[in-house]
């Protein structure tokens, strides 16, 4: 790649200023791709430094209730590969935050590897986080990814060892997304993970910039999980109220409400390191 | 030629273009650490010694070949063997699979273990090993399938085991599958994942293929004691494929015999309603590895649907992926009305009931007989005996039992 990714300027930037990232999570298409376009707004007006859109799959092994059943009513609702893209290009009118995508791999092997990267970048996608792709199939989608100048975000795990973070570490760009527990997505009440030695194993390979995400539910736990890392990804919580709301409009301001107070219980941290 | 298909997988865990690990990172140190321990012991004498007494002496193997000599004569042409599956203790196939694995997850060190099913005959394979060594076993099971096999759900309570209800989706197999992965992903420092298919991430797909292979070795000495000569053809229902792959396996490199996988053509193959994965379906990435499945243009996996629950599942195992692409297996089709006509055939010419997942072998056996000679063999695997499916046979006949 020919110098540092958008994903990548943005956490630094934020780095330098001493401020955490925020990325938050949205399920595309849920409730409709146009209510996607207007949440993302709001969010992003909210004081999200990166968004990352879920494109829904059948079969979401890594996703818990909330996701899943998110995923399912975006499926329902009509949500494709190609509206999603569609979606983006609307978004990125709207908003000037990177863009991540988030999704399992069959539909984008579906889609066909090197055309996906294609559409996506031409999209104005800025990474990719793909999490049953596990490091050793990487290649053919991070090639692609690479190519049109964008990054394939890996995920690493309490439980990887440290030959597997080292090997991970050699290839990662944009930032390293840490798993924060052992399982899947959604907010929970405590993070049992020792975060601090997790992500100082993580640190020992990278100089890259360190999100932590999932079962982050809200501003107070999104403000000990930073202490760990450089961003906090917010999704469950998000989506969830998303869910709650009866239209696209009230769920816009929902979760807007809900990144400003994450916002403000990060930025309470400024210039204290 | 070598026999390429003993080099199979690769290291990566392909078959051919098939196969390989899709699933959360949080499993994959897992997934090498059953690699590692599955490739020790399975050239472990101590371990080859406890799994063979095991076999023999509680699962009751081997089990016999019979000679279906009233199939035989109600189709008037080859003569058909079965290899009697349906005679291991739990009635299935699964339990070979499920011994292997149990004793893997015990030298592990492993006390939990986790497994899906179908039809319910994995879930009773997996209660049994896990009653026989003392783990704590849960059991995940679509909704439909619970009420489909209500028997077997009772039997796996009875043994002790905790059978979870999946509702999402199509409530079958395939959820099942998700379920188990996501509690796999969440409790992966004490569990082991006792797959049931020829399916999942690497080593799963050649790991189950090598347990269920004693079907193919043991009635491959059989045939050839019984009939004089190898079997002209193998035939086996394909669902996930386990026990197709496992008679299959060791007549691989005898490429004089023709072997036969039938999948669930449901209400039909051109329809949406069938299980036919390897006919109707195209590759994708299902349940940690990369095979055939039944997805929509979008690469959305689609419901699949037979009367076998134990068939009705979109996916299949890498290596018949594998098996298709070079055409050393061909694999058909029998819909529902064939097999439960297949199903009624075979109580009547030899007073066996079969698992509805078999009697689609059946179904192919029957087809093809009648225009061979009298001295050609079809062997026919019987996955399964049929006591779970009565009720199914008996309300497809607007019977209530």
């Amino acid at each position: 790649m020919t110098g540092r990714s958008r994903i990548a300027k943005c956490l630094e930037n934020l780095r330098a200023a001493g401020k955490k990232g925020l990325i938050a999570f949205i399920t595309a298409g849920d409730p409709g791709l146009a209510g996607t376009v207007e949440i993302v707004r709001h969010v992003a007006e909210a004081g999200a430094d990166l968004i990352e859109l879920g494109i829904p799959f059948s079969d979401p092994i890594a996703d818990g209730p909330v996701i899943q059943m998110a995923s399912a009513r975006a499926l329902a609702a009509g949500a494709t590969l190609p509206g999603i893209l569609e979606a983006v290009r609307e978004i990125k009118k709207v908003c000037t935050k990177p863009l991540l995508l988030m999704g399992y791999y069959n539909p984008i092997y579906r889609f066909g590897i090197r055309q996906f990267a294609a559409a996506a970048s031409v999209a104005g996608v800025d990474g990719l986080i793909v999490p049953d792709l596990p490091y050793e199939e990487t290649r053919p989608l991070r090639e692609a990814a690479t190519e049109k100048g964008m990054d394939l975000i890996y995920l690493v795990a309490p439980v990887t060892p440290d030959r597997r973070l080292m090997k991970i570490a050699a290839e990662a760009s944009g930032f390293i997304y840490c798993i924060s527990v052992t399982g899947v997505t959604g907010a929970r009440r405590e993070i049992d993970t020792d975060l601090a030695a997790f992500t100082g194993r993580v640190r020992r390979y990278t100089a890259l910039p360190l999100a932590l995400g999932f079962g982050i539910s809200g501003p107070e736990q999104a403000l000990k999980a930073s202490a760990y890392c450089d961003a906090v990804v917010v999704g469950s919580a998000l989506v969830k109220a998303v869910a709650e709301c009866s239209d696209a409009a009230a769920a816009g301001l929902a979760a807007g409400q809900l990144v400003a107070r994450i916002r403000a219980a990060l930025d309470s941290l400024k210039g204290s390191f | 030629m070598a026999d390429v298909y003993k080099e199979m997988p690769d290291e990566r865990g392909y078959f051919g273009a098939y196969g390989g690990r899709f699933v959360p990172e949080t499993l994959m140190p897992a997934l090498e650490e059953l690699e590692g321990a599955y490739h020790f012991y399975k050239n472990d004498p101590e371990f080859q010694g406890e799994l063979n007494y095991y076999l023999r002496h509680y699962v009751g193997r081997p089990s016999p070949l019979y000679f279906a000599r009233g199939l035989t004569e109600y189709c008037g042409g080859a003569r058909i063997y079965l290899k009697r599956e349906d005679l291991n203790h739990t009635g299935a196939h699964k339990i070979n699979n499920t011994i292997g694995q149990i004793l893997l997850a015990r030298r592990m060190g492993k006390r939990r273990i986790i497994a899906e099913t179908g039809a319910g005959q994995h879930g009773v394979a997996a209660a049994t090993a896990a009653a026989l060594f003392g783990f704590e076993c849960a059991v995940y099971m679509g909704e439909e399938d619970i009420r489909r096999q209500e028997l077997n759900v009772y039997r796996m309570k009875l043994l002790g085991a905790r059978v979870i209800p999946v509702s999402a989706g199509s409530r079958t197999l395939k959820e099942a599958m998700n379920e188990a992965l996501r509690d796999w992903v969440t409790n992966v420092r004490n569990t082991y994942y006792l797959i049931g298919s020829a399916a999942g991430p690497h080593p799963y797909p050649a790991m189950v293929r090598d347990f269920q292979s004693i079907i193919g070795i043991e009635a491959k000495s059989q045939v050839l004691e019984q009939a004089g000569r190898l079997p002209d053809y193998v035939v086996a229902c394909v669902g996930g494929g386990s026990n197709a792959i496992g008679i299959f396996h060791p007549f691989l490199a005898d490429r004089q015999v023709r072997l036969i996988g039938v999948e669930a053509a449901g209400r039909g193959l051109d329809g949406e309603e069938h299980a036919a994965t390897l006919n109707r379906g195209s590759p994708g990435i299902l349940h940690g590895s990369l095979s055939y499945i039944l997805q929509d243009k979008d690469g959305q996996v689609k419901c699949a649907h037979s009367i076998a629950a134990g068939l009705d599942y979109p996916g299949v195992g890498p290596e018949h992926a594998c098996m298709k692409d070079t055409g050393r297996v061909e694999y058909t089709s029998a819909t529902d009305a064939e097999a439960l006509e297949a199903f009624r055939l075979l109580c009547r010419t030899d007073g066996i009931i079969p698992a509805l997942e078999s009697a689609h072998a059946l179904a192919e056996a029957v087809r093809l007989a009648p225009d061979l000679a009298k001295e050609e063999v079809i062997l026919v695997n019987l996955s399964g005996r049929g006591d779970k499916d009565i009720p199914v046979v008996a309300g497809a006949r607007g019977v209530s039992v």
